[in-house]
């Protein structure tokens, strides 16, 4: 639905130029949650208004439903923005206007009917929970509520993808979840494609169906989140389950990823028992991600040689994914 | 005619001197204040839209043409602000015997009335539209606005509570220098107050032109504060947080309003 081709983009010029996004591919799949996370100046911002090129790479192809947008005149490219919605981290509405005055903006700009407006407005905010507040200011409302105005505002003229800048950056805990349960129900119920950047690592775990991580410009990894986990060496999956720093200890320290049906497996019994190995636990994280339960186990396990090794081949032969992190013998391996 | 309040007939004349020249004073006022709008609102539009990186930055397609666009209007308004009226308006006269076909009377007045006012609000204008927060200009582009759109539909809207102040300022300035003039002959109340009460000395004439002067621009201000706070009494929520410092600016107005420091309050 959205596919980014090679995309380079570079501000300033000479010894102070930026190189912001360094050829950048990416495919959002449509229907899906797609999650971009990075850290504060890794190009996030930027990837994602080269979407609907409120910033205009320097190279690249951008495609959203199949058409080159960098190829089209400023008129059709007004025109492919009405499909492209976007919501943003300081919700941008226009203090002048009531709620259902934002929402209407969306739909004056397209020259729709003064009565199918308004008409247009209430249906998508009773949508996200605010027809009772149609008359307010947005001033009136409080960050959660202003959010899904700015929601309302991008869904009024039926997009076919939303992109969503840091949409909840702003908000508390709660407020988030509520938020990203409303993007949850809009992609489901419209079947809308939802392109999203983030740094919290919660909001891909809790909606995303996959994931990118953006370093210095380039994208670093990039794919399904149950896919993700299975990967072996997946910095993703790591910040997915953060399990905390490698402990100083005289055992073998191993990372072990469940995912899907080796969830409900008993692990460390097998391991007691079969292989009469004492293993203790140093760390979990276990989750529900895109409906399958998936998590980390730091085990440490004592004794040396042949008996782990044979223990961690029977693992893997189990369909774990098994990381020594650390050895006694040849010491720290991140 | 004389200056003897006690005299006969003084009474009677003063009233019918005074009924024409308000007349002819809130006649120069309010043309040149309409025109000034008129004109002052899209200059100061295009000066913000031309700068670098602004909306109309490239006009026809053509930066170069933004940037000549930019610098002259920039220098025009410069040129009219600096100049000192008196000469100004001396310097019109050609104009105004242009456009009007005297240079004497109410009507001739409103050229260097809105000549001066012109620079003056866009400028205003210029300052209230900067003040607009940049998120909106890229979320109305986000939506496929069109220029025209993003001008009509979300800077000035949003620019209106400061742009209203603004105007109240330009109001009271062109009240003011309605009454200069009087020196070429402009008619109104300025004309009032060097005829009577300069050449003759009147204090009466004087005291009742400060007296109107003073109940116009007070009417005005109250008009024009009053709808500067109905329009920013949107811009705060509940805990009287608000939106920019153009917000900010217009709430203090609004609670001195309150606080009856400024006419038009309502006192709570
Ligand atoms: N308009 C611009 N002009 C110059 N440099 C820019 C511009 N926009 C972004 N940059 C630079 O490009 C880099 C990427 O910025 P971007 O805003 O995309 O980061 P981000 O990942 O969104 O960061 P954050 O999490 O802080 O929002 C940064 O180094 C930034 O300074
Ligand atoms: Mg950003």
């Amino acid at each position: 639905m959205i596919s980014l081709e090679h995309v380079s983009k570079t501000f300033g010029a000479g010894p102070r130029a930026v190189r912001a996004l360094d050829d950048v591919s990416l495919e959002v799949r449509q229907g899906e949650i797609f999650g971009v996370v990075g850290r504060s100046g890794a190009g996030k911002s930027t990837l994602i208004r080269t979407v609907n090129l409120l910033e205009r790479p320097d190279s690249g192809v951008v495609r959203v439903d199949g058409r080159d947008l960098t190829g089209l005149s400023s008129n059709e490219l007004r025109q492919a923005r009405h499909e492209i919605g976007m919501v943003f981290q300081h919700f941008n509405l226009l203090a002048s206007r009531t709620v259902a005055g934002n929402v209407e903006l969306a739909l004056e700009l397209t020259g729709v009917a003064r009565d199918e407006r308004r008409r247009r407005a209430l249906e998508i905010l009773d949508l996200v929970g605010l027809a009772d507040r149609a008359e307010s200011y947005p001033a009136q409302l409080s960050g959660g509520q202003k959010q899904r105005v700015g929601i309302a505002r991008a869904l009024a003229g039926r997009p076919k993808v939303l992109l969503s800048d840091e949409a909840t950056s702003a908000l508390d805990p709660e407020t988030t979840r509520s938020i990203l349960e409303l993007l949850r129900t809009v992609n489901r119920e419209l079947g809308l494609t939802v392109l999203l950047i983030t740094h919290e690592m919660d909001v891909v775990k809790t909606v995303c169906d996959s994931a990118a991580l953006i370093e210095g410009g380039r994208l670093v990894e990039q794919g399904g989140l149950v896919d993700l986990i299975r990967a072996p060496g997946s910095r993703l999956a790591r910040d997915l389950f953060p399990l905390g720093p490698v402990p100083e200890t005289s055992g073998t320290v191993v990372d072990i990823t469940f995912s899907g049906g080796s969830a409900d497996r008993p692990v460390i019994a097998t391991l007691a028992r079969q292989h009469g190995l004492d293993v203790s636990i140093l760390g979990a994280a276990i989750e529900t991600i895109a409906g399958n339960q998936a998590g980390r186990t730091r085990l440490e396990i004592p004794g040396t040689g042949d008996q782990i090794d044979a223990a961690i081949a029977d693992l893997r032969g189990q369909g774990l994914l098994v990381e020594v992190v650390s050895q006694p013998s040849e010491g720290v391996r991140a | 005619m004389n200056n003897d309040p006690t005299a006969p007939g003084f009474w009677s004349d003063l009233a019918e001197v005074l009924v024409e020249a308000t007349g002819e004073t809130l006649y120069m006022v309010g043309v040149a204040l309409l025109v000034t709008v008129l004109v002052g609102l899209p200059l100061g539009v295009v000066l913000v839209g031309t700068e670098r990186g602004g909306f109309l930055e490239a006009p026809f397609g053509s930066r170069r043409a933004g940037v000549v666009i930019n610098r002259v209007l920039d220098f025009l308004v410069n040129l009219g602000r600096s100049v000192p009226f008196i000469i100004l308006m001396i310097a019109l006269i050609p104009v105004t015997r242009l456009i009007v076909g005297t240079f004497i009377g109410s009507t001739a007045a409103i050229v260097p009335l809105a000549t001066v006012a012109i620079p003056f609000f866009a400028r205003m204008v210029e300052i209230a539209i900067k003040e607009v927060d940049a998120g909106l200009i890229e979320a109305a582009d986000s939506l496929g606005a069109t220029r025209w759109q993003l001008v009509s539909k979300v800077l000035v809207p949003e620019a209106l509570p400061a742009m209203m102040l603004g105007l109240s300022t330009t109001v009271t300035s062109i009240i003011n220098f309605s009454a200069m003039v009087g020196v070429v002959a402009g008619g109104g109340l300025g004309d009032v107050a060097i005829r009577y009460g300069y050449n003759r000395y009147s204090v009466t004439h004087i005291i009742a032109v400060i007296v109107i002067v003073f109940l116009i621009v007070m009417v005005l201000q109250t008009i024009a504060t009053r709808l500067a706070r109905r329009f920013a009494r949107r811009s705060f929520d509940s805990r009287g947080r608000t939106r920019g410092d153009e917000a900010d600016a217009a709430r203090e107005l609004v609670s001195a309003v309150d606080d009856g420091l400024l006419p038009g309050g309502s006192r709570r």
